[in-house]
């Protein structure tokens, strides 16, 4: 008989909206083999192509059943730096686990039957940690000629500074805000990924002999050309998408409204939730929209509770999407946790213009109901908003949470690096290297807002490039 | 790691519990590539706010650069109670776009408070770049008037008015900025100080048809164009400070927004202020 999937610890929603702290705890060992007891290894494992780094997945279960848990570390690691960070943040649902035969979804993401591979891998990367287990080190003469600058210590930059380094190559890093990680720092909550996690890996690259050098901002502290000036002779660029959307609305200018970036750099980079210990404010209101369907707006919306939580006001924060359920990009998990913690999802409304008080405070939406018509070119049904069905949202604090766009700093004052109509770096996306020699680019810079392990992947890509003197 | 290190410290003035302080800072990078108009982020320790603030000088030689900031709120005090030897936790920059530099012909700058300083290197650029310059400062009163001397030597004409008549002439910089419009020909105004003033000089420029340029302190967080935090909408677009300005034309800005934008945080700055100050 077929066993039901085997859920993940978490603390209990009433609980964990009162801090910060790590929503799901993650298996035990006893359940990560019970889960991995339920992979069926088939003959041909379409996981693996689910999966944009293509981890041996079949093998890295199947060395879990067998209590091989550094063994299936190891495996994990040919393709993916980061397991514990993948472990929580992948949007397994639309990759891995969508494609697992025990899927028995029509939709864009798994159902909850197909194998908790996420769970899995989160497992065996929290052993590795604990565990401290390395990948050994490829060091080569012929590399020590390469001395390798990599521009932002996101995703992509801590991917590719890891894998130059395991090589033997000198390794600098450079990052504009005063701590590393990126989006992982300044973007995703510790209740989804705590810093521990991240200054692991980031203290793995240190020990490997990566130089960490933070507050510069390639572009305006030090152009591109200095960089091989000073004897940098490989440069990767993982800038990330970083620069907030809006709207575009009247009045969205207001007092209290926010990019979900603001909101959530406030919280996470400069602890603004610890204010006054942290002298960085943000303002929290009694009725709270977040804009948007993605994994940002859940993240900024379940901070906000969590900050209405911690100043004694009573929790209301609603999503506001133009779609419905069906359509939003974010992980179902996260949907999920929101939902248990009491966020409140409103459906087909098209925002359209935020009104105020005399003193410039936002004090509500006005917003239309929409209809799902065609799909669109993302393949989702496009929303219709009515005419005349105008109605009105209380409001006193909303976060904007549609998108982000590639950071121009560099490409401003960089005319040679082409970038297409987004301004995302052009790449050769076999060698990913850009339109200048030598210069590699990765993550969210190419191709726009895409996921961990996307980036990693590219970085992967760009890292081996690198290598060919 | 680099160190960013106080290397002087001067108190410019000491009136009414707002004192005025210039710091030297040891920035050797920043020294070298900072322009005028260009700001720095200052975060004083490590639970600090990150603090925009003007370059004011710089000096190669010395590989250093100079900050003048008025003690206003927490992180200015916290910033000013700090002395030669210390450490800031992090300093990066030069960040926004630098002043277009070249020759107009005749420039006028109009500050005002420590928005005086902010205009020096405009000045002294302007100066070099063969401009001729009048300048109005104008502050409360006479011991909030600052860098005076320094400014005579960018400036053709100088003229100095305080609140109270106690430096100069009694009034506002604005009151001899429209004499002088309406007896001299300028072809360029740049101003910087308090958003009312600000605004005014703009309403003037506009009423005479010169072309002004301000330079907004905006609320700022990561100030590399990541947040939006600093967006102000300039015609019809909203731009960012940080790193579409912080100079934008002064004709096209929406005053009463930045105004309202720039107190979304004071109950907060009162708090913290009396609970960290005053124990």
């Amino acid at each position: 008989m077929r066993r039901e999937p085997v859920k993940a610890g978490e603390l209990a929603a009433d609980i964990r909206t009162q801090s910060f702290d790590e929503v799901v705890a993650g298996y035990s060992e006893s359940q990560a083999l019970l889960e991995a007891g339920r992979c069926l290894q088939c003959k041909n494992p379409t996981c693996i192509q689910g999966c944009p780094v293509n981890i041996d997945i079949k093998e890295f279960i199947f060395q879990v059943t067998r209590k091989d848990y550094r063994g299936a570390y190891f495996t994990i690691r040919k393709t993916n730096n980061f397991p514990s960070i993948c472990g929580r943040v992948c949007p397994a649902e639309y990759q891995c686990r969508k494609a697992c035969v025990l899927n028995k979804s029509k939709l864009a993401y798994a159902s909850h039957d197909a194998i908790n591979i996420h769970f899995l891998e989160r497992f065996v990367g929290d052993y590795g940690r604990r565990n401290n287990l390395k990948v050994p080190e490829e060091k080569d003469a012929d590399f020590s000629k390469i001395k390798a600058a990599v521009v932002g210590s996101g995703p992509a930059g801590l991917c590719c500074a890891g894998e130059l380094a395991r090589k033997g190559i000198k390794v600098v890093i450079f990052e504009s805000l005063q701590a590393y990680g990126g989006v992982l720092r300044y973007g995703i909550p510790d209740f989804r990924l705590p810093d521990e996690v991240l200054d692991y890996e980031i203290n793995c690259l240190k020990e490997l002999g990566v130089e960490f050098r933070n507050n510069v901002v390639v572009g305006k502290s030090i152009l591109l050309d200095e960089l091989f000036q000073q004897g940098f002779n490989k440069v990767f660029l993982g800038l990330g998408a970083g620069v907030p959307s809006f709207l575009g609305i009247k009045g969205e200018n207001l007092c209290n409204i926010y990019s979900a970036n603001e909101f959530l750099t406030r919280i996470n980079l400069m602890s603004a939730y610890k204010f006054p210990e942290y002298h960085t404010p943000v303002n929290i209101g009694e009725h709270v929209l977040v804009i948007g369907g993605g994994n940002t707006a859940m993240d900024a919306a379940r901070s906000a509770l969590r900050l209405q939580k911690m100043s004694g006001i009573k929790p209301d924060v609603s999503i506001i999407y133009r779609r419905t359920e069906t359509e939003m990009p974010a992980r179902r998990l996260e949907i999920e946790h929101a939902r248990e913690e009491g966020i409140e999802f409103k459906f087909l409304i098209q925002p359209k213009e935020f009104y105020s008080d005399e003193k410039g405070l936002v004090r509500g939406l006005n917003a239309l109901s929409c209809k799902l018509g065609e799909p669109d070119s993302s393949g989702r049904k496009k929303p219709v908003a009515q005419e005349g069905s105008d109605f009105i949202l209380p409001c006193d604090l909303a976060i904007i949470a549609v998108g982000l766009q590639a950071n121009r700093v560099l490409s401003s004052v960089t005319p040679e690096l082409k970038t297409d109509k987004y301004k995302d770096i052009i790449v050769d996306p076999g060698r990913m290297e850009t339109s200048i020699r030598n210069v590699f680019a990765g993550g969210d810079i190419v191709g726009g807002e895409g996921t961990v392990i996307e980036a990693m992947g590219m970085a992967k890509k760009a890292s081996r490039a690198m290598l060919q003197i | 790691m680099s160190t960013y290190k106080i290397l002087s410290k001067e108190v410019l003035s000491d009136h009414s519990g707002a004192r005025i302080i210039k710091l030297t800072l040891n920035a050797p990078e920043i020294s070298f590539k900072a322009r005028p108009g260009q700001f720095v982020v200052v975060m004083p320790t490590e639970k600090g706010e990150r603090v925009p603030l003007t370059i004011v000088e710089t000096d190669t030689k010395a590989e250093s650069i100079t900050i003048i900031f008025q003690e206003a709120g927490l992180s200015t005090k916290i910033l000013g109670a700090l002395g030669p030897g210390d450490n800031l936790y992090a300093l990066v920059g030069p960040l926004g776009h630098a002043t277009e530099i070249k020759n107009y012909g005749r420039v006028i700058l109009v500050a005002g408070g420590v928005g005086i300083a902010e205009i020096y290197p405009v000045a002294k650029g302007m100066k070099e770049a063969g401009n001729d310059i009048t300048v109005i400062i104008g502050a409360k009163s006479k011991e909030l008037l600052i860098l005076e001397d320094e400014l005579k030597t960018a400036a053709d004409k100088i003229y100095t008015v305080t609140d109270d008549g106690s430096c100069g002439r009694k009034g506002f910089t604005t009151d001899v900025l429209e004499e002088l419009f309406k007896k001299e020909k300028y072809d360029l105004v740049y101003s910087v100080g308090p958003i009312p003033m600000m605004e005014k000089v703009a309403g003037l420029s506009r009423a005479f048809s010169i072309r002004c340029i301000v330079s907004l302190n905006a609320l700022m967080v990561d100030a590399t164009g990541m947040c939006g935090c600093c967006r102000v909408t300039v015609g019809a677009q909203v731009k960012f400070s940080c790193v579409d300005g912080p100079e934008f034309e002064a004709d096209k800005i929406d005053w009463d927004e930045l105004k309202k934008r720039n107190c979304m945080y004071l109950d907060k700055e009162k708090h913290i202020c009396k609970l960290k100050l005053n124990q």
